[in-house]
């Protein structure tokens, strides 16, 4: 068992775990994920790892609960745990000194995307971070992103909390000259920004996380077209060239067991 | 005479039952069957049977104790050289391998010693508990990586020679294949789980969420770790496709995938186990080799209507087991033989719905006695299908290859061994099992198995020798 060290709610429906899990904790890097099996029963389905303490020996994850394994996830408690977690799976971010840094995360990955940061901040970029959220409330790890970003833009969805969508970035990217973007969050956002740097040739890296079962390349479901060549978003990223990737057929897979997921959900509320 | 009597049947599920259920369809003899049939071997003075297995089993020896009703001790013979006797029994090819030496064999009757190596291993299984086993630690200490057959034998014989031996398995559970890949209904998954507890019995540790080559090296294992040796069974797991367009449509999985999910995560008993599968009404499996029929019959069991075998030779060129093609045809998979896939067709949105096939003829056989598939040009046709499965094969996986420097690997990604002692390039590291040998049978990673560890035991020893100061 995996024990949970500490729970905290970030918003409505995202918490934070802090995992006991010292071997992953020693090796975890930034942009990898954990594989997580909550019970016997359980599925396996991935995590982007948001933070690791080698000395304490724990992880962070973060997650939305919104399907039956999430909402399960949740409702563990401090001191209790998840039956396997495996890690760190994925291939680490590569980390070096690009100049001036756009960094792009909206939901749960802001988390991810902080840990990613600090590692980029150390490499020697200076960061202008995005944080965004479908609303003011959904927003998570304000301060920590102010912290460690030279600069820090806030959008949401409906435009309660700072510019309304990410179409802001049009105008800005005129102002201001990046030398690279990084973006992790939700796939439709990271297609936008994909498809906006693409105008401008701004070399852009998403992290992106399909369907995954076992995470270590056995499978095939979380695969993709990069460039038109099929690539596995668990060995061969989740980092990937954004201006490379068919988004068309990365969110239409990834909706492939919706109907499967909604029965679940239909039972799981029941009982 | 007794050796003129035909070999007893093994009773099997109905197949008109069997394919609404995941239960094994084979049901195994009774005390009866596995005594008739242990009485037709004629124990002979020179056992020709021996030499087909890759793992050494002391077949006659066996056979006689199931005579005597001594079902435990034949059990207990069998493990004396092979740790996974109820796997073994259920799926050897034992028709290419003990069987096929057996002196009755030439008349096409040899004894069933798979049969009865169930029958045995079964028998122990239920009747007698597992004990934990005190051997004496006089070796060193040895990881191995992966928890299939082959690791899973050398585990088991290096710690019945004294060694301290930690499994590395880089999913949640122990087994490997035996456990992701073969399907429930050709082996059950608790037996699988009560052999890797009897190889736990030895004093083998096992850790699992373990993927070498990430959270720890095969240089960290040698170095900061401690181990004296490592044995590399990491297995084929990289699932190969056609490289066709269509190929990545909702509704093509990979056989691993289907696999996966239907017998590791036990898809098909959704939702009480949340890992889910969408099979449609037509199936189309291409690829004719074992994994091609679990996948073919595992379709069937999910409510599939109609499951096709879509392969590019004929009949007699598919590489499954006799037995196994027998039984899915009996289930009502239906073979759509000398056809090669060239591209799937979806829907708006992105659903498969069609595979569009090109005829083929064999050719002459070449050098090597094969023959090649040729298509027939303007043959192109479509099958309706919404679901596929490629089973065409698997490739070792690259983690470890990719983190291991000095780890010689050749052009397919299996890694080079000398074959004699299952040795890689890196003193101290070894390899076996399909990571070696590209995908290939359970038994034969038990025999690589059983190698390696002969050679691991030898250099740990050797090495002990070395350091000992001399007096």
């Amino acid at each position: 068992m995996y024990e949970i060290v500490r729970k905290e709610k970030l918003s409505p429906n995202i918490k934070l775990f802090e995992v006991r899990a010292p071997a992953v904790a020693a090796k975890s890097k930034p942009g990898q994920f954990v594989i997580i099996r909550i019970h016997e029963k359980g599925e396996r389905f991935p995590i982007t790892i948001s933070d690791a303490n080698p000395v304490k020996g724990t992880i962070n994850i973060i997650f939305a609960e919104v399907g039956k394994s999430s909402i399960q996830l949740g409702r563990l408690k401090e001191g209790e745990g998840v039956l396997n977690l495996s890690g760190p799976l994925g291939n680490a971010t590569k980390m070096q000194n690009y100049g001036e840094l756009l960094c792009v995360g909206g939901g749960v990955m802001v988390g991810a995307l902080l840990y990613q940061i600090q590692a980029l901040k150390k490499a020697g970029n200076r960061i202008t971070t995005v944080i965004g959220a479908r609303s003011k409330e959904h927003l998570i790890l304000v301060d920590e992103a102010r912290k460690v970003s030279d600069e820090l833009i806030i959008a949401t969805d409906d435009g309660s909390e700072g510019y309304e969508g990410i179409n802001f970035l049009d105008s800005f990217f005129k102002e201001k000259k990046f030398n690279q973007v990084f973006t992790i969050g939700p796939t439709s956002m990271q297609r936008e920004i994909s498809e906006k740097t693409k105008l401008l040739g701004i070399p852009t890296i998403v992290n992106l996380f399909p369907i995954m079962v076992d995470g270590t390349g056995m499978c095939g479901a979380c695969r993709l077209t990069v460039a038109g060549v099929t690539k596995f978003a668990c060995v061969h990223g989740p980092d990937f060239d954004g201006h490379q990737v068919d988004f068309d057929e990365l969110i239409s897979r990834m909706r492939f067991y919706n109907p499967n997921e909604k029965i679940a959900m239909v039972l799981f509320d029941g009982s | 005479m007794a050796a003129r009597k035909p070999q007893v049947e093994m009773p099997r599920q109905d197949p008109k039952n069997r394919i609404k259920n995941f239960d094994e369809v084979a049901i195994g003899y009774d005390e009866q069957m596995a005594l008739e049939e242990a009485s037709r071997c004629l124990n002979c003075p020179n056992p020709q049977c021996k030499k087909g297995c890759p793992v050494e089993v002391p077949i006659p020896e066996f056979i006689k104790l199931v005579k005597e009703k001594k079902f435990g001790e034949a059990a207990q013979k069998i493990k004396e050289k092979n740790a996974l006797p109820a796997v073994c029994g259920r799926v050897c090819p034992q028709e290419n391998q003990c069987q096929k030496f057996c002196v009755l064999g030439i008349r096409g009757n040899p004894i069933a010693i798979g049969r009865l190596e169930r029958y045995a291993s079964d028998w122990e299984r239920n009747n007698s508990k597992i004990e934990e086993q005190t051997i004496p630690y006089t070796g060193g200490k040895v990881a191995v990586v992966g928890s299939g057959p082959g690791g899973l034998t050398v585990a088991a014989d290096l710690a019945k020679r004294g060694h301290k031996v930690t499994i590395f398995e880089s999913l949640h559970i122990a087994g490997g294949v035996l456990m992701y890949g073969i399907p429930q209904f050709r082996l059950p998954k608790e037996i699988v789980q009560a052999e890797v507890q009897y190889v736990q019995t030895l004093g083998v540790e096992l850790r699992v969420d373990s993927t070498i080559g990430l959270l720890t090296t095969i240089d960290e294992l040698l170095g900061l770790e401690g181990y004296d040796a490592v044995f590399i069974g990491s297995g084929a797991g990289l699932p190969n496709f056609m490289l066709i367009p269509g190929e990545n449509l909702k509704g093509v999985y990979s056989a691993n995938e289907f696999l996966i999910r239907t017998n590791l995560m036990k898809a098909y008993k959704f939702p009480e186990y949340d890992t889910p599968i969408r099979v449609g009404k037509n199936v189309g499996v291409i690829g004719a080799g074992n994994v091609a029929m679990d996948a073919a019959r595992c379709a069937l069991r999910l409510g599939a209507d109609r499951s096709y075998i879509i392969y590019r030779r004929g009949r007699d060129e598919m590489p499954a087991r006799h037995e196994e093609i027998e039984n899915a045809e009996e289930e009502g998979v239906e073979l759509h033989l000398l056809n090669n896939p060239s591209r799937f067709i979806g829907n708006a949105r992105g659903f498969l719905e069609r595979v569009e096939c090109v005829q083929q003829k064999l050719s002459e056989p070449d050098r090597s006695g094969r023959r090649s598939p040729m298509p027939i040009p303007g043959s192109e046709y479509t099958i309706d299908i919404d679901t596929a499965v490629i089973a065409i094969g698997q490739s070792p996986n690259p983690i470890i290859q990719q983190t291991t420097p000095g780890l010689k690997t050749t052009r397919h990604g299996t890694i080079v061994v000398n074959e004699e002692t299952m040795a890689t390039d890196i003193p101290g590291v070894y390899a076996g099992g399909d990571v070696v040998s590209g995908a290939a049978t359970v038994i034969s990673a038990m025999g690589a198995g059983k190698l390696a560890a002969k050679s691991i035991h030898e250099y740990i020893m050797a090495k002990k020798t070395r350091n000992k100061p001399s007096a």
